[in-house]
């Protein structure tokens, strides 16, 4: 009896057969986050993943979509449906925003990109399909490998295809701007903000949902400033500093020049780097067992370390 | 100075008296005489959960206070070759808490603190035996609650929780436990202290804490969790739609999400037991209706009842004979009363029940509830559909009295049929209870070799020697779990 999550996609088998068995290899998608991890070794072979969107189903909110693919590509697909995934729109693929795992700027809006890896298959070291999760939006069967993939740089497989969930596109997205405002009383006051975006003196806010509930917001917005309605904001580009929320109002005594800050979220956007404390002997642990487990001979991304610094 | 005598040295009031079992008297110096249990009658409880399952086969079963005596109770049991299983309530319907091998069991249930609200950051520090719906209610006053709320939420645990990944109605809009866990402490199989994840927003490294979730007490044990808040909402419209089959309430149900709305829960729940809960709690569920409709919205006052009317309108598009809102907080909370009891109010019908839990995908429910009810009829078994309908999360309720001779065989039969059907429609194996002892045999129905292979590598990187939790979620043949080294422990000692 052949299990549910078997697959004999040729277009996988053949993504599977250019991995191969030995060698080293990595997985290219748009070179937007090329450098996290640190330099791949020159011996890598470079390969693409498969493209194309295999399968939506809108009425179930999941899609099945290859790891080449554009996000750009997957969102205009899926708006035809009035739907987006949580994954960020900044000229990537859907591989690299899932191996990579950062989130959108926007994100209580989208959503987390660790929450919406329903399903996940990728070409082990040995050159084998292996699938995790699957393709239900709730679902507790087995270990949780798509967690484990998403945000693993692809230092622990090669990700071919992956099921996404996907969510309705609010009916409103307004933005709205004060330089006379506390944004972290902003934050407080409003019950789901799509974002907050802080830059130390100007505060950008997104509002989304129903039209009244975005007016009702609004109301909100002005009891807290003099709020105007502006232009989406492009996304932060920069480094990436990770808080906690709590450390943002003492992020201007840093001293880290212009930044924007994602209020109630905690990521920093800079144009320094994050110094960040190496991980913990303990965890380091975890992560040197895990990587010799999926990839004992050290062949996928060679030369990138999830959490090194 | 042996490691006994070296403990024993720094007990106030010199140490206990010896047992003769080494295990146990490291045990009770590492504690406390009174925090280790091995009297026939706690060894019996602890050895079985809320499933069906046999019981298993418990050794002394621990009951620490402190993260550090975790780590300590780790490092004996490793010491003794002995593995470990962790226990909250021992709510599971899984067998995922039954002590397989003579285990040291480790009751988390005198861990039962919560540490610190952290508004600022949107996380509460709580120690594993915290009671679900005490954390909720101890957070209701400052405008929050915890999103999980299993059936079991009046005393399951919130370690329980996490080991399980547990949902419950309001897990639709808001997402099971992975998503409302930001840090995790935990004591691996060899007593290491370590932190998973964080409270900043994107923790480095491999997402281990999303890993541990769901890991069923195979990963280490879980003594300091950060569960994130969620504000409660300001407004909240409940609907009960009353229809004449569940295949009109299972197609309104595709329909609201198919029309892009996410409710904060929708519920399932058919006529038997819609008569049986309504027998039990008088909450005003109609009994002549075929299936019921339970569902909810939440949000901002504004636009509440937009989506409201939107899932009205779709119901009687599906044939719905009835719509009802709930006019007040007591009507509403009558019929949450109705829902969350339907487990114990067929008690007035037979005294023994399996619940079963399989998610299909929304557009196959009404297609799959079908298929049970002919896997019932041909398994001369009766069958009662109660589930969380907007995720396509099945829980068909067998219902059956135990003394009858050969019943459970039928259960069991009916029970596999039912999980086939629900492969077979593109579902998987459980959408919330777990694998446990309960599933492992239909893991390689839904996974390949290769599939359960690297399941079990990434368990070996958390607990290279398999002593966590033993012989459960991963079949035999896929497993690190060398159960029969585990059942080698003397008979005589844990019987």
């Amino acid at each position: 009896m052949t299990a549910v999550l078997h697959t004999s996609d040729p277009v996988l088998t053949a993504f599977a057969d250019d991995v191969g068995t030995d060698g080293p290899v990595a997985i290219e998608g748009a070179r937007t986050r090329w450098s996290l991890g640190g330099p791949l070794d020159d011996s890598a072979r470079i390969l693409t993943a498969p493209t194309g969107v295999v399968e939506y189903t809108p009425e179930e909110m999941i899609v099945t979509v290859r790891a080449g693919t554009t996000v750009a590509d997957l969102h205009s697909e899926l708006a035809t449906k009035g739907q987006w995934t949580a994954l960020p729109e900044r000229g990537g693929t859907v591989g690299g925003a899932v191996a990579v795992g950062q989130n959108d700027f926007r994100r209580p809006a989208r959503g987390e990109v660790r929450t919406s890896v329903l399903q996940v298959r990728y070409v082990s070291a040995e050159g084998r399909i292996v699938s995790g999760g699957g393709p239900t939006v709730k679902n507790v069967s087995g270990f949780d490998i798509p967690r484990l993939i998403t945000g693993s740089l692809g230092t622990l497989g090669c990700i071919a295809e992956v099921i996404l969930r996907t969510n309705p596109i609010p009916a409103i997205e307004r933005w709205f701007a004060s330089d006379d405002t506390d944004p972290f009383a902003v934050h407080a006051a409003l019950l789901a903000p799509g974002a907050i975006l802080w830059d130390g003196t100007t505060t950008t806010v997104q509002l989304v949902g129903h039209g009244v509930d975005v007016d009702a917001d609004v109301t909100v917005l002005t009891s807290h400033g003099s709020f105007v309605e502006v232009e989406p904001p492009e996304a932060p580009s920069g480094e990436r500093w990770s808080l906690a929320p709590a450390d943002l109002p003492a992020v201007p005594e840093l001293g880290i020049g212009p930044f924007v800050a994602e209020v109630g979220v905690g990521i920093v956007h800079a144009a320094t780097p994050q110094v960040r404390e190496p991980l913990d002997p303990g965890v380091r642990l975890i992560h040197e067992r895990m990587k010799n487990e999926f990839d004992p001979a050290g062949r996928l991304n060679p030369g990138r370390v999830v959490g090194a610094h | 100075m042996s490691l006994i005598e070296r403990l024993r040295s720094t007990l106030p009031g010199g140490p206990p008296a010896p047992s003769g079992d080494p295990l146990l008297d490291e045990l009770r110096v590492a504690l406390s005489p009174d925090r280790v249990k091995v009297d026939g009658a706690q060894r019996s409880l602890l050895g079985k959960d809320a499933s069906v399952f046999d019981g298993g086969n418990s050794g002394p079963i621990c009951y620490p206070t402190s993260t550090d005596e975790v780590a300590a109770i780790m490092r004996i049991a490793e010491a003794h070759g002995r593995a470990v299983v962790p226990r909250g309530a021992g709510t599971g319907l899984a067998g995922g808490a039954i002590p397989l091998g003579g285990p040291v069991v480790i009751a988390v249930t005198k861990m039962n603190k919560i540490l610190e609200i952290d508004e600022e950051n949107g996380v509460a520090w709580v120690e594993p035996g915290v009671i679900n719906l005490d954390l909720t209610r101890h957070l209701q006053p400052l405008g929050y609650h915890f999103a999980p709320d299993p059936s079991s939420q009046q005393v399951c645990t919130i370690g329980g929780n996490v080991a399980n990944n547990s949902g419950g109605p309001h897990c639709l809009a808001y997402g099971v436990t992975n998503a409302h866990v930001a840090a995790l402490e935990i004591v691996t199989a060899e007593g290491e202290i370590v932190m998973l994840g964080g409270l900043d927003a994107e923790p480095d490294g491999y997402d281990l804490r999303g890993v541990f979730v769901g890991s069923e007490g195979t990963l280490g044990i879980t003594t300091k969790i950060a569960v994130t808040l969620t504000r409660n909402r300001p407004a909240v419209r409940t609907l009960l739609l009353s229809f004449e089959s569940t295949r009109d309430a299972a197609n309104t149900v595709s329909g609201v999400v198919a029309a892009g709305i996410v409710p904060a829960a929708m519920e399932v729940m058919d006529q038997r037991i819609t008569q049986a809960v309504e027998n039990y709690v008088n909450a005003g569920y109609p009994t002549d209706a075929g299936a019921v409709l339970l569902a909810e919205v939440d949000g901002p006052e504004a636009g509440i009842d937009i989506d409201a009317e939107r899932i009205r309108d779709i119901g009687l598009e599906n044939n719905a004979t009835d719509v009802r809102f709930a006019q007040d907080d007591a009507e509403r909370a009558a019929l949450w009363k109705g829902r969350k009891t339907a487990f114990g109010a067929v008690a007035q019908i037979a005294p023994d029940y399996y619940l079963h839990d399989t998610v299909v995908p929304r557009s196959k429910l009404a297609d799959v509830l079908d298929e049970i009810y002919a896997i019932a009829d041909r398994h001369d078994v009766l069958v009662m559909n109660v589930f969380h309908a907007g995720d396509g999360n099945l829980h068909p309720l067998l219902i059956f009295d135990g003394r009858e001779p050969g019943v459970l065989d039928r259960i069991h039969a009916a029970g596999g049929d039912i999980i086939t059907a629900s492969l077979d429609a593109g579902g998987v194996l459980s959408g919330e209870h777990g694998i446990g002892v309960e599933k492992q045999k239909y893991m390689d129905r839904l996974f390949t070799d290769d599939d359960l292979d690297h399941q079990n590598r990434l368990r070996r990187a958390f607990d290279p020697v398999c002593r966590a939790n033993p012989g459960k979620v991963l079949p035999m043949g896929h497993s690190c779990a060398d159960i029969q080294h585990l059942r080698s422990v003397p008979a005589e000692v844990w019987g």
